[in-house]
């Protein structure tokens, strides 16, 4: 497998999710926001944290970036795409996701370690969970609150395009459990063809024992299957 | 133009230093000249009230590759991996405008360190607040954190830990101490004293603006009511660049074309460019026409005194300059050569095609004023306390008001605002006894505690001292880590007093006398004198930061207790020393009476010996014992784990209270198998410790035999409220 993750300056977990590829074999390329061409690859991986500085707004100037038109037409022909954090940030902005990533409810940086449930695995990034799986991930955002309208919060309902979402020890997914304020304990939407997914927790960080778990792994070896 | 009265005296200048200029110039100084002398005159950057007392402090040993006096200390933990670190205070900026004057106390810590070749791996701070009552505590509580975590979050370095106090003694000047800590190669160590004639000087980073001008002179003054005033002085972060300025100088670094490099800190311009010349010997000529600026008509006087954060002057090898400047053409950030050094051992600066200032480097560096101050030996006090006296209370109540207080409760509220493990390789996060940060790809990590005890040191200044390098020892040897060296920010008021003069050297010879004793040299450090408002000073602060090294990442422990059944036992003596306490200050506000007495031979056998043990995986879980005493630490340990314990009573005839709350020095808990407990006392006793079997560890009540009985959920309760009560928004 082949995967190429895009570096804006400012993005800081570019080396995190590299590393996590590479233990798993992936070939992985390191490609800087000024290129114009990206290298042939079955995963693109637009990474987390503050490129351009989250100034203007948190992804609005990556989105405009010379690689991204490149994410863009890849995207949608069909090839895998992953943003976590301030990548899921960008695919909103540059329009490969729709609805918005507002400031958090809570008015805060948050960085802990959370619990989502695993809604759908029947896509190319789950299907090594199990349905219903509580899985511990990390979150550290400003912005991870998310939201869209009524008739697109429908669709991603309806046709299992919420792969997971923020849940308590015991699976409960309420207002109690909800980090950010995100509409219906959103976690990660995709696009209408399950290529494309944003997620605000990182699966980066969960994929090393001695660190805080493996729960994130399973999303990386997923994309292999 | 001669310069008037009012300008030296606004200058910080005194009339004895001012005369010494002229002598040195033998003329009088223009104001661009007064400028640049009283930003490297002033206490914050010549040191001049502390230097003849450091020197006292041991700073070096067979790990040390650099000491203080350089960016960052240096220190070799093995193989090709060097560790450099440094806690710097930015206290006066943070009481004016919190969120900028914490978030760029981190990042110029966070250059330190990056300047002499280490990519930053983790963060810590040390923040004392005034009172939770004061009414400009919230606020101010509220903006240093989000400044600590908006700058580090962005750049993506973890902030894995630190420490947070509330006193009353800083209700008009707080501190916030920010520790870097980096890693690199032995080999490729870069340093600031420059080399060679006519050698390029070359500035990097962001444009210079009118933001910070004598700051370092106001971080050496006392406030007053007017400080509000100052706030232009406190500069602005942008850690968007510092993250472009950091992997610039990264990939730069790793040819051979830097010669020296300094980020210019403190007094900006003026002093990274006499810090070069004056270590390298040299004289340096600026053409300031070239100094890339934010703001249009910016005046010589300006662009030297500015502190516009995240900028470098680096001192190239001239046949690399192309090179170079495509690397900050890659990051887009300015790259422009703006001098170049000379033989002339003189600091020439031109604009306009004028000479606009003409120094001798030595006046402005080794011929700084230095001063022997006036001091006096605390009195200490005497006063004991016995409990007998006191108004009875329930034991698990003085327990529960300890764990609730501000000073004791769970701080998730502000570590929770802090990303801890971007770059993966926080392998623990804040909570524990130190943090513990993986050396990237390798089977090695390092573990970083950062410690003050203000009360200590007030009561007793030099015993005060030994127990916050002691207290930094033992908190690295519980996570399974081998202490290894420390840098050290030391907190003052204003040392023309002689009694806070008195104060500082005697803490200075405390921490002198432990870290001899126990082989834990100082690397680095910073002084922050004049914490005073109107004429009240803070209690002495002197905050130590310890790193350690774990060499089998398979050998590290934390605080939670493990598995029912397991035995705690108490390493070190436990005496009751009472007075000092947090048992005495929560429950009854007596703060009066001696701190507990250090015994430095104890001290390291107890712990050497839990490092051992540990090593030798007999050990499941430790902590060590600290303000609070036993029973807060054994509480913490369960809360942790959501584990019970149940305490046995001491079998000798002692006064509970005194047992479990008395904070005597040198003592560790750790958990261990009953399987395993022969053995450990057979090493214990071969070893002469001294150490009693003191609970046993059990599901989900936390007791004390024939005493009293809590759930742990309820414990968890009381040490998780007081924040999030505290910052609710009304």
């Amino acid at each position: 497998m082949k995967s190429s993750v895009i570096v804006f300056p400012g993005s800081n977990c570019d080396r995190d999710v590299a590393v996590a590829l590479e233990r798993l074999q992936f070939k992985n390329s390191m490609v800087w926001h000024k290129e114009t061409e990206l290298p042939k690859s079955d995963l693109i991986v637009v990474p987390g944290g503050f490129s351009y500085g989250d100034y203007l707004r948190s992804g609005a100037i990556a989105a405009k970036s010379n690689i991204l038109s490149e994410v863009i037409s890849a995207g949608k022909k069909g090839a895998l795409v992953l943003g976590i954090c301030n990548g899921f940030q960008i695919l909103i902005e540059c329009g490969l996701l729709q609805g918005a990533l507002l400031r958090n409810s809570g008015l805060k940086f948050i960085s802990k370690d959370i619990l989502v449930k695993v809604q759908s695995n029947k896509n190319k990034f789950f299907n090594k969970y199990k349905s219903d799986e509580i899985l511990k991930l990390n979150i550290a955002h400003n912005e991870g609150n998310y939201f869209t309208n009524k008739k697109h919060l429908e669709e991603l309902e309806n046709n299992e395009l919420i792969p997971i979402k923020y849940c308590d020890e015991k699976g409960n997914i309420n207002l109690k459990s909800n980090p950010n304020g995100s509409i219906n304990n959103i976690a990660g939407i995709f696009n209408k063809n399950k290529n494309i997914l944003g997620m605000m927790p990182h699966p980066e960080r969960m994929a090393d024992k001695i660190l805080s778990g493996e729960d994130g792994l399973g999303l990386f070896l997923s994309l292999m299957n | 133009m001669t310069v008037t009265k009012e300008q030296i005296e606004s200058h910080g200048l005194k009339t004895e230093e001012y005369k010494k200029i002229k002598e040195l110039l033998s003329r009088d100084p223009n104001l661009l000249e007064l400028g640049i002398f009283s930003a490297m005159w002033n206490e914050h950057c010549s040191y001049k009230s502390s230097k003849i007392h450091l020197k006292k402090l041991p700073t070096k040993n067979n790990i040390v590759i650099q000491g203080p006096g350089e960016n960052a200390g240096v220190i070799d933990i093995g193989g090709n991996d060097a560790i450099v670190f440094k806690i710097e205070s930015h206290n006066h900026p943070s009481f004016i405008e919190p969120y900028q004057g914490a978030a760029t106390g981190v990042g110029g810590i966070l250059r330190d360190v990056f300047t002499m070749g280490a990519r930053p791996i983790a963060l810590m701070n040390s923040i004392h607040f005034g009172s939770p009552e004061n009414k400009k505590t919230q606020n101010l509580l509220s903006g240093v954190v989000s400044g600590i975590g908006g700058y580090g979050n962005s750049v993506g370095i973890p902030t894995v830990g630190g420490e947070t106090k509330f006193n009353s003694t800083y209700n008009e000047n707080i501190l916030v101490n920010a520790m870097a800590i980096g890693h690199a190669n032995k080999n490729k160590i870069f340093y600031s004293k420059a080399k060679g004639l006519n050698k390029p000087v070359v500035y990097v980073g962001s444009k210079t603006g009118r933001d910070g001008i004598h700051g370092a002179t106001m971080a050496s003054a006392e406030f007053d009511e007017n400080s509000e005033e100052k706030k232009p002085t406190v500069q602005v972060g942008d850690p968007f660049t510092e993250k472009l300025l950091l992997e610039a100088c990264l990939e730069l670094m790793k040819d051979n074309s830097i010669i020296s490099i300094q980020d210019m800190g403190a007094a900006g311009l003026t002093s990274s460019s006499i810090e070069m010349a004056s270590k390298g010997k040299l004289g340096i000529e600026l053409d300031l026409n070239k100094v890339p600026c934010r703001e249009n008509n910016m005046s010589p006087y300006e662009m030297m005194l500015s502190e516009s954060q995240e900028r470098m002057l680096i001192i190239l090898d001239d046949k690399k300059e192309k090179e170079a400047k495509k690397i900050f053409d890659k990051w887009d950030l300015d790259f422009v050569v703006i001098g170049k050094t000379t033989d002339t051992n003189r600091l020439i600066l031109n604009f306009d095609n004028k000479k606009v200032a003409d120094i001798p480097i030595p006046a402005l560096a080794d011929k700084a004023p230095l001063y022997d101050r006036k001091w006096v030996k605390s009195k200490l006090p005497k006063n004991k306390v016995k409990i007998k006296d006191l108004k009875k209370i329930k034991i698990e109540d003085a327990l529960i008001k300890i764990l609730s207080s501000p000073n004791h409760s769970n701080k998730n509220w502000i570590t929770d605002q802090y990303d801890q493990i971007v770059m993966c390789d926080t392998v623990q996060k804040s909570g524990g006894d130190s943090a513990v940060v993986r050396i990237h790809n390798k089977d090695k990590a390092i573990a970083i505690s950062v410690d003050s005890s203000a009360n200590y040191c007030k009561a007793d200044p030099k015993s005060g001292g030994k127990q916050i390098v002691c207290e930094n020892w033992r908190n690295l040897i519980s996570v399974g880590a081998k202490p290894l060296a420390i840098t050290n920010c030391l907190n003052f008021g204003n040392p023309e007093k002689p009694k806070i003069m008195g104060e500082f050297v005697e803490c200075v010879d405390g921490i002198k006398e432990a870290c001899e004793f126990l082989n834990f040299p100082v690397v680095s450090g910073n002084v922050s004198f004049y914490n005073e408002t109107n004429s009240k000073s803070i209690f002495p602060t002197p905050v130590i930061g310890g790193i350690g090294v774990i060499d089998n990442l398979k050998r590290i422990v934390d605080i939670k207790t493990k598995k029912s059944g397991n035995l705690i036992i108490v390493i070190g003596k436990t005496i009751g020393h009472i007075t000092q306490s947090s048992f005495l200050q929560e429950n009854f506000s007596i703060f009066d009476g001696p701190p507990p007495e250090i015994n430095l031979v104890n001290e390291k056998n107890n712990g050497l010996a839990v490092l051992q043990l540990i090593r030798d995986n007999l050990v499941m879980s430790a902590h060590d014992i600290s303000s609070g005493g036993m029973l807060v630490s054994l509480s913490e340990m369960s809360i942790h784990s959501g584990l019970g314990l149940k305490i046995y009573k001491p079998k000798k005839l002692v006064n509970l209270f005194e047992y479990f709350f008395g904070e005597d020095q040198g003592r560790y808990l750790i958990e261990i198998s009953k399987n395993n407990i022969k053995k450990i006392e057979t090493f214990l006793r071969k070893n002469n410790i001294f150490f009693e079997v003191i609970a046993e560890v059990q599901n989900d009540t936390f007791e004390i035999e024939k005493t009293f009985s809590l759930k742990i959920k309820d414990l968890h309760n009381y040490n998780n409220q007081w924040y999030s009560k505290y910052n609710a928004i009304n």
